[in-house]
């Protein structure tokens, strides 16, 4: 991260009173022990405890805050439940984090408009809790949508398993209202549709707290479908897999969620959870399709008759809601499957076109006998986003130094076939140096430029995204030369 | 003519003014850009890649909408968003360019159900008004790599870059289509109707309502989907009266003129608004105009969407259509150069979020010199 600023370490006394005036009573907390909690996020190889946390109840305090810091030039962290995998909200010690956790009520549902207006700090899940007893639901479903909030999924765009069709989080927030680091408070967007100006709603979404503080949000509701199906199919390779999610997709046909696994990820989850997984085979498609009955039952059909002609080896279609849950259990548990495998595990998050998905498996086979490491694969086959499971042990020699450098090999794969660094996780502090892989040094100085439009003073979030993040008045022309890479003041990735 | 991302750079880096120029056919949408020179962009034209099985497609930005069009259809795909021709109400030959399509941000009535550009752009390269090359997001759909600058070029009318290079998520096209109609229905019934729709399961693709004649609600996937959701729809709004529908290609002839305008496109004397408001809102809004000006109008997106001609007046009667509601935005989308020069054509925006669009212009364009003032006087 960037150096610690020794000048407002010092200061610190002061800050604190200063914030204390702002946020009564137990809202800032100062002592190390009461802090530890915000130490981390989860991307938890990186710890820091900040200079102070700040939890705001109302957006005046968090106007006041943003500005306080922004005429002392102290720096902010913006959090939300803390559950980034890529290291977003991890703290600095020069630092304020600014939790936005008291903002957890849902302000409005309006369902003639098929939209709700929730502060940042409701959970993704409680979004659907608060409108499934009208039939309704919140589209992007994160596989953390129990704890994350939907500020943290704007300031991730995050996705899910089920936005090959419904979109991320980008395509379900209508509107926005945003404290800037100077502490004018803006709207974006709304109840209706699109933006009058500029889509900075758009640009918003997905900056990782880089850009400024969400104090409220307008999502999009849905009706649920009438009826949802999934189907289990089991190859003899990868490459008839990901044959038959291309010819499905080539069908005209858009499932609500396709998920393959590979071999080791479908014995480690089978141990685990016992959904009836096949054993035998070398990869496994879930394929749900949603709508209504008429719709379903039509296109399994044609799912069915796409995975024959891909030499299919096992075809299981639930036949009712327990065993669709079944079938996704197996993949929900994916990740704590492996966790119970290895003592230690790294989730990359790189995409890739989708067809390129045999050659980036052998790709990764190679790599995980190079670092001699195992590996572990879910993927999101209907829109290309690959999770490999790195598995390690940190309490052995050097598997953390090899794991890392494992997944960074892995992204660079991804982007050497036409993919990116990151599909919906976020760059964070985890994958910032990897940065030039996808991008130009003007691409990112451009990325910079607009950061400035909004933070001139690089307040918000500083260390994350960017591999070096410029002053603002450094800005300018031509000026990010490539001799100031690698970001030499962190462990490397 | 730059025929090069690198010689549009140094063309650029020169300085000045200039306006850009694809298609051509939507250089009345906007303020007009005075005294400056032609950026001819026709260099860059031609589908660059289309796969698919990968749901993709890049093209220069001076290719013609209706080459996409027939490319995508050849294998039952489309743009989902539905993108509008508005040759008619603007007075141009041609649909228009795929530059111009993403730099308007135009969205057909698909909107509601599909999203708009903006939901389906994956990836830019261009020339800022630094003069420098650069790209942003990618062609894959999942990509969190970076801030989405994407997005930001869809409905910035060239004021930020000049695109070399989009790249958009395509999808298949439904397999049929239907059409139910309602007639007789008040503006507030109408809505009512829509919105009741809109809350079902049916995935509603298009809900409009021209008045005094007919509200249309349509209904798209694949055959036996499409008529068990029209009989569930007709039954859920049995309480608006008898109901009729329109099969495929009446279907697709009505939502081509709904989405084209046509309707307003007649009497070319008069300015055309268009304003995006909270659906449940709009027949009051329409109330509230109609008491005190003449107008034509009709409703697209469940409501959220009104059209409006107004009387060809010094000031397009802006202060009353701006002055009908609080949320949402109006933009004039036809009206004569002087009158697009005096007036805001785009909604006008609090202090903050106004200093905010300066800033951000400037942050890639930091001497004004792409299309300047297109937007907002001085940005």
């Amino acid at each position: 991260m960037p150096s610690p600023d020794l000048h407002t370490i010092e200061k610190r006394a002061s800050i604190v009173a200063a914030l204390r005036k702002i946020v009564p009573g137990e809202g800032v907390i100062e002592t190390r022990s009461e802090m530890s909690v915000f130490e981390s996020d989860g991307l938890t190889a990186y710890r820091q405890i900040p200079l102070v946390v700040v939890l705001p109840s109302t957006v005046r305090q968090v106007s006041e805050v943003l500005r306080y810091a922004h005429e002392n030039s102290i720096k902010v962290v913006p959090r939300g439940a803390g559950t980034s995998l890529s290291g977003g909200a991890l703290p600095l010690a020069d630092g304020i984090v600014l939790g936005l956790s008291k903002f957890n009520r849902v302000l409005e549902i309006d369902y003639e408009n098929r939209c709700a207006v929730v502060q940042p700090g409701v959970t993704n899940l409680a979004i659907t809790g608060a409108v499934q007893h009208r039939g309704f639901y919140y589209a992007p479903d994160p596989s953390s949508q129990i704890a994350c909030t939907i500020g943290g999924n704007v300031a991730e765009n995050s996705g899910g398993v089920h936005c090959l069709k419904y979109g991320l989080t980008a395509n379900n927030v209508l509107g926005l209202e945003m404290v800037l680091i100077t502490g004018e408070t803006i709207r974006l967007g709304g109840k209706h549709l699109d933006s009058g100006g500029l889509d900075l709603l758009g640009v918003v979404t997905g900056s990782e707290g880089l850009l400024g503080v969400v104090t409220e949000v307008t999502v999009r509701i849905l009706q649920r479908p009438e009826t949802a199906r999934a189907v289990l199919i089991g190859f003899p390779s990868s490459e008839d897999a990901g044959s038959c999610v291309a010819d499905i997709i080539s069908a005209g046909i858009i499932p609500g969620g396709m998920e393959m696994m590979d071999r080791p990820a479908i014995h480690a989850v089978e141990e685990f959870v016992e959904a009836g997984y096949p054993l035998d085979v070398e990869a496994l498609l879930i394929v749900e399709l949603d709508g209504p009955s008429v719709e379903v039952d039509h296109l399994i059909g044609e799912v069915t008759a796409i995975a024959e002609k891909n030499h299919s080896s096992t075809l299981r279609i639930s036949k009712n809601e327990a065993e669709r849950l079944l079938f996704w259990a197996g993949r929900k548990a994916a990740f704590p499957a492996v966790g119970r495998i290895s003592p230690d595990y790294l989730c990359m998050d790189g995409t890739i076109p989708r067809k390129r998905l045999s050659e980036v498996l052998t790709g990764m086979a190679d790599l995980s006998r190079k670092y001699n490491l195992r590996v572990a694969n879910v993927f999101h086959a209907g829109d290309g986003n690959l999770h490999p499971l790195i598995l390690y042990d940190a309490n052995e020699g050097d598997e953390l130094e090899r794991a890392e450098a494992f997944g960074a090999d892995i992204l660079r794969l991804c982007v050497k076939v036409g993919g990116v660094l990151t599909g919906e996780h976020g760059v964070g502090i985890e994958k910032r140096d990897l940065m030039p892989e996808m991008f130009s040094m003007i691409d990112l100085a451009q990325q910079q430029n607009l950061k400035c439009a909004f933070d001139m003073q690089c307040l918000l979030n500083p260390g994350k995204v960017f591999p070096n993040l410029h002053r603002c008045a450094e800005m300018g022309r031509m000026h990010v030369r490539k001799g100031a890479l690698p970001f030499p003041d962190i462990p490397r990735f | 003519m730059a025929k090069s991302p690198a010689e549009l750079a140094s063309l650029i880096a020169v300085g000045g003014r200039f306006e850009l120029r694809a298609g051509g056919t939507k250089q009345g949408l906007g303020r007009p850009v005075a005294g400056a020179t032609v950026l001819d962009m026709s260099g860059f034209t031609g589908i660059s890649l289309y796969e698919p099985d990968e749901l993709v497609l890049e093209a220069g930005p001076a290719t013609s909408l209706a080459e996409i069009e027939k490319t995508l259809s050849k294998h039952n795909q489309q743009l989902a968003f539905e993108p509008p021709d508005y040759s008619r109400l603007l007075g141009s030959n041609s649909s228009g360019s795929l530059g111009g399509l993403v730099a308007c941000g135009l969205a057909g009535p698909r909107r509601i159900k599909a999203g708009a550009v903006r939901d389906h752009i994956l990836g830019i390269a261009g020339v800022s008004g630094r003069g420098e090359v650069f790209k942003a997001g990618g062609r894959v759909v999942k990509n969190v790599t970076g801030f989405d600058i994407s997005k930001l070029m869809v409905g910035a009318h060239g004021t930020l870059a000049a695109l070399t290079s989009i790249t958009l998520k395509v999808l298949p096209a439904a397999a049929t289509e239907e059409t139910l109609l309602l007639r007789g229905l008040t503006d507030v019934r109408a809505v009512q109707a829509m919105g009741l729709a809109m809350q079902s399961d049916c995935e509603v693709s298009g809900a409009a309502h021209l008045p005094g004649d007919m509200t249309l609600l349509r209904l798209e996937g694949v055959g036996p989907s499409v008529s068990y959701r029209r009989d569930r729809l007709a039954t859920l709004l049995k309480e608006f009266g008898r109901s009729d529908v329109l099969v495929e290609k009446q279907s697709r002839q009505q939502w081509m003129e709904i989405r084209d305008v046509h309707l307003l496109a007649k009497g070319r004397h008069a300015y055309v608004w268009r304003l995006s408001v909270i659906p449940s809102k709009s027949p009051e809004i329409i109330a509230d105009i109609t008491r005190k000006l003449d107008v034509n109008y009709f409703m697209d997106w469940a409501g959220g969407l009104i059209w409006i001609a107004v009387p060809a007046t010094a000031d397009a009667s802006a202060g009353l259509i701006r002055g009908s509601f609080a949320d949402g935005h109006a933009t004039l989308i036809r009206a004569s150069a002087e009158v697009r020069a005096r007036i805001d054509v785009f909604q006008p925006q609090a202090r903050a979020l106004s200093e905010l669009t300066a800033r951000v212009k400037t942050s890639f364009d930091p001497s004004h010199v792409l299309n300047p003032g297109r937007m907002y006087k001085d940005i």
